[in-house]
Order: structure tokens, then sequence, then C-alpha cells
């Protein structure tokens, strides 16, 4: 959607907001989009907010030409959320938050030399490839702004003298990826934790200002691989309703049996790895037995088995495979059967219960200020499906339930992925015997340059809401396009959900989250 | 001429045997004694049937690397089986996924903390060149420019199979290995520049004092 982009001075920006989030309920931060205008629109920041109650939504942006030391007032406060992604917008622009507790670069290295996203920086010309083990800051800095208008900058220790800081990762197999977590521990009882990200930060977003916008496909799929399908759609969802192209319904259908087939191979992905993190092997290989059988479906219509490269601009690559029906009904009944030995093997098993009820909790304000959206804010009440409440593709045609639970333990983020396979298979199965005839493919310009202005959308993606914001400047490559990480909220709560629960449970709360490591540092 | 035998696949069906070749040429230069190569031989069919992998993954790549282990591609069947967490139990790292240049000296430390004989497969094309991302700020163009690499296994990510084919390339490799040595074993090693041993040097001395 055209976003209506209300402008609002560095100065009144936390009046604005204190009174949005009162007055109006505005109490999901859906974004915070650092942008640089250059010389004359100056460094800034975009908010998407939405409210939970109303379903209102909102968009502003504040900026300041200073480009030396550019300050602008925190909100995090306000949104919890918020402190891990203006420490995101610190670390790519250099823009300071007075008032914010901790900032810190959050995916460079600590030594790095410049802000790779503003649009005049070199950033190889003076980081080359650093061989030195990277310096890990034990005190973080803050910028308090005093009422007579002066910033001072205060320092304070991350771990308080003595405490007991154990590294888990980056290479850590029950980290799902290369994560960093500092963990401080009193005895075995998580004190406090604190993620260090970056170590597959790609710049895919830098990397999308130099691309055609059929380029920047590609680099979707690489995002959160367990949902490559949904990623692109929303990426294409989002072009497309810019430029105002209108795909025929059988894309539609297409698009949505193929972003609930790849939900489910994320759901089933998401469950052997759990079972493999708590010492479960055989769990684990009776789920990729199943996974393999979607990978068959995908690999005959995309020709890909994980990167599938398959929506495009106005379309599909490539119409469905003539056994795609036919594998698809096959695979329904065969998933429902084999469901239920996940629940004889694993989940019904006492050791697992005892692993998950009840550890991890996760209250409904949290993960709305968190912003954890997905099976994870699910799992504690907050009904934030983008199916529902914002419906797009052929979900406004099918009937299926939005899972919620209220325990938000880990042991119901685990039932909420199980559920929600049988949804996806009785959404597939609502649409798979009539699949509308019509164009796989509208015909686009072979130029595609996307009208001037503020894009954004959202699809549900496998792990929750995925967005893509786009700024457009007329040309053929976008000026800016941020993606809402679906895991990076995830990270930022793992602290709340540990604290005061055991180091073991670290692995079963990390697991249950369920984030995609290369999604969160982009 | 030694051809080694890999399980499954028929020396003729390896494609690249000419380089193979090259390589087995370069490696006997000087000759082998025969109760040695026997010996050497010995070993090798015990080490390339045994490889255990490192549990690395940095992204995609890794997702197929699970695939591979699982039930239906079972990389165990040709002595892959056992991944290990710890580098120090490892054989082989396979670098699966984008290295960034924030996991560059992360990964050189895991290599180093691997034991002798330790071995490199770069999966995917972002270790073999950065692939995809070869224009962005944050990627290490190639992993060999880390770390010494034995086999690459291209694609975005590979297939399994391409993954299976991949680690009897290697195990091709490890199979026409000197243990005890000819001529070649005298030869220094060229990653090990002396600048680096002396700022290794440096780095000891300085903890040691700490």
């Amino acid at each position: 959607m055209n976003l209506d982009i209300r402008t609002v001075a560095p100065e009144n920006l936390r009046e604005e907001m204190l009174r949005l989030r009162r007055e109006q309920k505005m109490n999901f931060l859906e974004t915070l989009t650092g942008m640089d205008w250059g010389e004359e629109g100056g460094l800034g920041v975009v908010y998407t907010l939405e409210s939970t109650e109303t379903g209102e939504r909102a968009a502003l942006k504040t900026a300041t030409t200073d480009r030396e030391n550019p300050m602008l007032p925190s909100v995090s406060d306000i949104w919890k959320i918020a402190n891990i992604y203006e420490r995101e917008v610190y670390d790519f622009y250099g823009i300071k938050f007075t008032g914010h507790p901790d900032m810190r670069r959050i995916f460079l290295r600590e030594d790095w030399v410049g802000y790779p996203f503003r649009k005049d920086d070199e950033p190889e010309k003076e980081n080359p490839l650093r061989m030195t083990n990277e310096p890990l800051a034990d005190v973080t800095e803050s910028y308090v702004l005093n009422p007579d208008g002066t910033v001072v900058k205060e320092t304070h220790p991350i771990f308080e003298e003595g405490e007991y800081v154990v590294n888990i990762g980056p290479q850590h197999p029950s980290t799902h990826g290369v994560l960093h977590f500092r963990v401080s521990l009193d005895g075995e009882v998580i004190r406090k934790i604190d993620p260090v990200l970056g170590y597959i930060h790609r710049g895919v977003e830098k990397l999308n200002e130099s691309l055609t916008y059929p380029q920047t496909l590609a680099l979707t799929d690489r995002l959160d691989y367990l949902g490559a399908m949904q990623n692109r759609h929303a990426l294409c969802l989002c072009i497309e309703q810019a430029m105002g192209i209108e795909v025929s319904d059988r894309v539609k259908v297409i698009r949505t049996i193929m972003d609930e087939l790849q939900r489910i191979d994320s759901h089933i992905l998401f469950f052997s790895c759990l079972c493999q993190d708590l010492g479960a092997t055989t769990a684990f290989l009776y789920g990729f037995r199943d996974r393999e059988k979607i990978l068959d479906i995908f690999e005959e219509t995309c020709g890909g088995r994980l990167i599938l490269n398959y929506n495009t601009i106005g379309g599909v690559m490539a119409d469905l495979h003539p056994n795609f029906v036919k594998r698809v009904k096959e695979f329904i009944p065969y998933m429902r059967k084999n469901l239920q030995e996940y629940f004889d093997i694993f989940i019904n098993n006492v050791i697992a219960r005892n692993r998950m009820d009840g550890v991890g909790i996760l209250s409904l304000d949290d993960v709305i200020s968190f912003g954890c959206t997905g099976g994870t804010g699910r799992a504690s009440g907050w009904h934030n499906d983008v199916r529902k409440r914002m419906p797009y593709a052929a979900y406004d045609r099918v009937e299926f339930n939005e899972i919620t639970r209220k325990e938000g333990d880990s042991f119901a983020r685990l039932m909420i992925r199980m559920d929600e396979i049988k949804e996806s298979l009785n959404i597939i199965e609502q649409l798979i015997d009539n699949i509308p005839d019509g164009p796989f493919q509208e015909k686009t310009k072979p130029i595609i340059k996307v009208p001037e202005g503020t894009y954004y959308t959202a699809v549900e993606g496998s792990r929750g809401e995925f967005g893509v914001f786009l700024e457009s400047h007329g040309d053929k490559t976008p000026y800016r396009l941020h993606y809402r990480a679906t895991g990076l909220p995830l990270v930022a709560v793992m602290d709340t959900a540990c604290r005061g629960n055991l180091i073991a449970d670290l692995i079963t709360i990390g697991g249950t989250v369920d984030y995609v490591v290369p999604d969160i540092d982009r | 001429m030694k051809k080694p035998n890999i399980k499954s696949i028929p020396y003729e069906e390896f494609k690249d045997n000419e380089t193979f070749e090259k390589l087995v040429a370069e490696l006997n230069a000087g000759g082998a004694n025969v109760v040695v190569r026997k010996l050497d031989d010995l070993i090798d069919w015990g080490r390339s049937n045994s490889l255990w992998p490192l549990t690395f993954a940095t992204s995609c790549c890794g997702i197929e690397f699970m695939a591979v282990c699982a039930a239906r591609y079972d990389i165990a069947r040709f002595g892959f089986e056992v991944t290990r967490n710890s580098p120090r139990q490892a054989d082989v790292i396979l670098v699966s996924g984008t290295i960034t240049t924030k996991m560059a000296p992360v990964l050189k430390r895991l290599y180093d903390q691997m034991a002798d004989p330790k071995y490199v497969v770069a999966i995917g094309g972002c270790s073999i060149s950065g692939g995809p991302f070869t224009k962005s700020y944050h990627v290490v163009r190639g992993v060999d420019t880390v770390i010494p690499v034995d086999v690459y296994v291209p694609g975005c990510p590979p297939r399994p199979e391409s993954f299976l084919y991949g680690m009897m390339q290697l195990q091709r490799k490890v199979k026409v290995e000197n243990f005890f040595g000819t001529v070649n074993r005298k030869e220094k090693d060229p990653f090990a520049k002396e600048a680096v041993r002396e700022k290794e040097k440096e780095i000891f001395s300085e903890e040691e004092q700490a």
C-alpha cells in the first residue's frame, strides 16, 4: 500500500509518539527504517505503527540535516523493540538516538569505520578484511538530552563487575546459524542476555540500491530461506501494487498454495531442529522424511529445492507442472497421517513436555511491544496473522482459523506450529481442486520503473510478518528497500523470555521462538 | 598411476580426472618408496572412509547439508556419518554459506582449532566467490582467501547429489595422500606466511604476560 507519511520535527517527535501510544493505542511498532535523503533531506527515520485494538495504522517520519553528528530522540522506552531497531539505524546511518540506553553497533564490527548505508559512504575503502579477533566492548554509551538542549554522553557497563558471562555462539549447533549470545549466569540461572548479531550480515538492503527491480527479487529468497516463497511474494506484491499491476486469479491461487506449502515445509523443519536440539535425533529424521515430499513438489514446478526463484513481478516464473495437483493431493492425507507420528514420538513424550511446559513464558504485552509476530506472538494470544489482518492473494476466499493460544510458553509455541500445519493443509485442500485458468504471467515492460512514492506491503511469512518497505524515486532501481525481518524481534525478545530460566532452557526457548539468522542480519 | 576406488562411482565417471591425475603426478613427482606407499594406502583407506564433518553452517546451504544428513540422501553411507559439534573432533569443515568479514576471523579460528589432517570443502556460490553477494561490502569473496580449500562444490545451494559428489572428490584426494611423505613433505606451508607467524608469536607472548 502507498504510505501516507506525516513529517514530524525531531523536537516534537517524542510528544507525538507518546500521544499516539496513549490516545490512539498504537502499541505495535511495525517498522523503524533509517533513511538517507541526501544533503537537503538529511538523515532520518520512518516509523510505521499499528494499533492491535482498532487496526488503525500510521506512518511518521523525522529527519535531521546535521550529517556530522546527527541526533534524533529515541522511542525505545515506548516500544521495547525500538531498542534494537534504533541500534540498527545507528549502525548503518550513524544517527545517535538521545535517551537510548545502549547505543552500540549491532551488526558490524565495533572497529568498523563509517556508516555503510549513507549514500556518500564508501565502506570498502576504509574497511579491509580484518583477521584479528573482533573487539567486544564491556561498556556501552548513551546520549542524554538535557532540558537546555545540550547532550551529555554517559557510559554504562553491560555486565556488572564479577558477573559470570558465558559465550554461546557464533559457532554453536543450537543457535540455528551464526548467532552470538553473551549470557550472564547466576549459577545455572540466566540473568541477562546480550545478543551480538551480524555474522551473516550481507548488506542485502544496500545491494538492492544498485540492482534493478527484477534483480532484487533474487536476494529475497536468500534472506529467510525457509520462507523463500513468501519473501519473494511480498516483494512482488509490493512492486505490483506500486505499479498498479493486477495479476490473474490463477497466479493468486498458485501463490497461495505455494506459500502454504512453504509454511508446512518451514514448520516441519522447525519441529525437526527442535527435536535435534533436545536430543531426539529420530524425530529429526522423521521430519526430514516428510519435508522431502514437499521439496519434490517444489522441484517439479520451480526447479529448485530450497531457493525457488518462483514469483516474478506480475506472475510466476513457470506454469504448474502437470503432476502438481496429483502430487499435492497425495501429500495432504500423507501429511495428516504422519503428523500423528510427531506427537507419538516427541510431543507427547514426558521428557519433552517437562522441558517445554511453563518454560520461557512471554506475556501478551511483551510480544506486542517487541513486535513478535507469527507463531511466537500467537502463542501468547496476539491475533497478528497478516492473512486475516490484511488479506492478500487468495486468502480472502478460503476459510481457515487463526490459531492462537494463551499460555505463551515453549510448548504453546510448538503446538501453534503443529496446528498451523493442519490449517495450511486445509487451505491447500480448498484451493487445489479449482485452480482457475488464466495466464501465469502478466506482460510487463522490459524495464520496470516504480512510480515515485513510499510503499509498504506485508505477507505472513513462515515465522511472522515479513514486510517490504520501498521508497522509489521513479528510477529503475529502488532508492531504499528495507525488509521487516521476522527474526529480529524474536532475537530481541530472547532476553525477556530467558531471564530466570536455566541455561539449558535457552536452547528450548531459542528453538521454539524459531528464528532464522540470515533473515535477522540481512 | 594410482586410480583410487570410490564406493558408488567408478573412476571413469568422475568428470575431472585430468586435474586429478595432474595432482597425483605432482604429489608423487619424486617417487615413493613401495613399502611406505603401501602403509600410506592403508592409512588413507581408513581416513577417507571416516571423515567426520563439523556442524558448521551460516546460511541456506546448511539446510541442504541437513537434508544430506537425513534419511533420503544419508551421508552416513559413505563414512561421513557423525557430524561433530566441536572443531577439535572434526576432520572436515564444510563451509556452507556466505562468509562475511565479521565471520572470517571466527572461521579461521575454527579451522585452526581442528586437528590435522583437516580438509575444507567450500559449498555453494557464496563460499566459492561471494556468489550473489559478491558486490557487498561485508562479504568475503571466496573462502579460499581465508583458509585453504580442497574441494569446491558449486550451486546455490548445491543439490544433495552434488554434495555427495563433492565429498567423494574429497575422498579421492585423501586416498592419494602421502602420510609418511615423499620429497614434498618438506615443502613450506604456503598459507603460514612469516608475518603471520610473527604476529601469532606476539599474540602468544601477550597472552602469556596477561
